[in-house]
């Protein structure tokens, strides 16, 4: 049996070679299109490299134990550490963990479980999305005229509380955000599977919803957290600094980020070369805590 | 009381009066009346879209996790109405337990989701004890006895479905809600299923939806045809009660037409 195949219509090109061949126009074409799109992905990351990089190698040297345990000089003296900042960073982030996350998740779980999508939640969300984009330092003059103005905490003005609240209204909206979407990937099935065997509300969110979201939540949170501890403009003004180690959570504190806005405009070259060492210290933790968020978001697919 | 008045039939475990479903102004399913019988199996069946699963969900409350679901008419258990004001959902699902269409167990050991459901409605027994008699009169035993501690993930989709109504019986329903229990498995993990639902029915008042007729003629003593048609003026299909009888009634010799037509493979 014989197939007769009809004759290519002439109005298409010959037939050709199946092998790939680089001078053909569109192969060319896609060749210089890749080029260009690698050269922008190479132009992006390179600040990321540069500052990575000139960090490093300015502020690693610096590196040793009296960086970690002793107090930054008086001016025109050398040596000392930032042991006060480290420890006053350290403190403000967790005052300002421990406001905004059960502020935050109670506010993602109302908005997923609670809120049936009336005007009241799209009006919360819309607000949590603005609040986001609010500058940081905005945040800061917020707080100054809120509590350090008004010396609210026992006639204290300047505050490492001061301070942690102006990084939790920070750090609210991604904790809200991450809370709302990471419970809204939990499958609808869960929830009813609770019902059906008798749970309440309450219990259903607690004991299933929440653990089941807890993986995005807890990433959300670390890079909030990531986020709060290299913010400058809104302690500047609240949390303030101190040569000191820290008095108290109502007392002024030193923080690595306000120590390098300080000294590294200072004319004396030991307090330059301590700013330059905060920075070294506050790039690895933000970079470990990028790293464990990355760590934690995988542990679901495992 | 508002419920007194109605006699109900001791064997009759749950009864639905003049029933109407609908989703905002969209009426999903109309006008059934129903007493379904105590200690026995129940099939719903019927064409895609024609509101059995809607009736279903309707018995335990479920539909209430849906906004903008609303039932008119009665749903009469245990001489209350389930639909009563005064009526709390959380009791009712305690009491009328459900398997959905596809496994859903929690993401914890397969232990943990046996006892889940048992602490929560105030189990103070034995949990151990309670765990194996669930997972034995699931027929899940064998496979899980040797893994309790495992993620429920862990098993196969027929396991979980398994595990799912082990689940249900260990909080002792008196009434367990099945949606398609099967659908999403293979023939075997559903024979399986189905010899589970034999041994379950001596203690337990089954309901089930199936879209797979055969499945109904094994398991179900009873069985209720919806069907769905336009009505005038409507938006879309609006599904009814057809026909409810005895599994072979409605298999060997259906009173009404459509019956025929859709157990003799016709249309549907």
């Amino acid at each position: 049996m014989t197939v007769t195949l009809p004759p290519p219509s002439s109005q298409f090109q010959e037939r050709r070679t199946l092998l790939y061949q680089p001078g053909l126009k569109r192969n060319r074409f896609n060749r210089i299109c890749n080029a260009i799109a690698a050269t922008f992905a190479l132009i992006a990351i390179l600040p990321l490299f540069l500052v990575l990089f000139y960090v490093l190698i300015q502020g690693g040297r610096l590196i040793s134990p009296r960086l970690f345990t002793e107090l930054p000089p008086a001016p025109g003296l050398s040596g000392g550490g930032i042991g006060n900042a480290i420890l006053g960073t350290i403190l403000v982030t967790v005052i300002a963990t421990a406001i905004s996350v059960p502020v935050g998740v109670g506010g993602g779980v109302y908005l997923a479980e609670y809120s049936s999508r009336g005007w009241f939640a799209q009006f919360v969300r819309f607000g949590n999305d603005v609040l986001a984009g609010v500058p940081s330092i905005i945040s800061g003059v917020f707080i100054y005229g809120l509590i350090v103005a008004t010396r609210f905490f026992f006639d204290q003005s300047y505050s490492a509380m001061a301070g942690g609240i102006a990084l939790a209204v920070l750090m609210l909206p991604t904790v809200i955000k991450t809370t709302d979407e990471g419970l809204k990937l939990v499958p609808q099935e869960l929830r009813w599977g609770a019902y059906g065997v008798g749970a309440s509300r309450f219990v259903t969110i607690t004991r299933i919803t929440l653990p089941a979201a807890l993986t995005p939540i807890a990433t959300g949170v670390v890079l909030a957290i990531a986020r709060a501890a290299g913010e400058t403009a809104p302690l500047i003004f609240t949390a303030l600094f101190s040569p000191f180690w820290p008095e108290g959570v109502f007392n002024p504190i030193a923080t690595m980020s306000v120590l390098i806005y300080n000294f590294a405009i200072m004319p004396y070259e030991a307090q330059n070369e301590l700013a330059w060492a905060a920075s070294f210290v506050l790039v690895i933790l933000i970079l470990a805590a990028n790293l464990l968020a990355r760590w934690i978001s995988h542990l679901t697919k495992a | 009381m508002t419920t007194s008045s109605t006699t109900v039939a001791t064997d009759v475990c749950m009864s639905l009066q003049d029933v109407t479903i609908s989703y905002g102004s969209f009426e999903a399913v109309k006008n059934v009346y129903m007493d379904l019988p105590r200690g026995r199996v129940t099939a719903f069946i019927g064409p895609s879209g024609c509101g059995k699963t809607t009736v279903l969900r309707a018995l335990n409350r479920m539909n209430d996790l849906i906004p903008g679901c609303t039932l008119k008419g009665r749903v009469i258990f245990d001489q209350h109405d389930l639909y009563d004001k005064r009526v709390d959902p959380v009791e009712v699902r305690r009491r009328i337990g459900m398997v959905f269409q596809k496994p859903n167990p929690f993401p914890k050991s397969i232990y943990e989701n046996i006892a889940f459901g048992a602490r929560i409605n105030g189990y103070r027994g034995d949990m151990d004890e309670l765990v194996e008699r669930s997972l034995r009169k699931a027929a899940v035993w064998d496979e899980c006895k040797d893994k309790l501690q495992e993620s429920g993930f862990s098993l196969s989709g027929g396991q979980q479905q398994r595990l799912c109504i082990a689940r249900a019986i260990a909080t002792e329903p008196e009434v367990i809600l099945m949606d398609e229990p099967c659908s999403a498995l293979d023939p075997i993990s559903t024979l399986k299923i189905e010899e589970t639902m034999h041994e379950l029915k001596r203690s337990y008042t089954i309901i089930i939806v199936t879209h797979n007729m055969q499945q109904a003629v094994r398991v179900a003593d009873m069985t209720a045809f919806f069907n769905a048609e336009a009505v005038e003026g409507g938006s879309g299909k609006v599904g009814y009660l057809v026909e409810f009888n005895n599994t072979e009634n409605i298999f060997n010799s259906p009173s009404q037409q459509s019956t025929l037509d859709y157990v003799s493979g016709r249309f549907g």
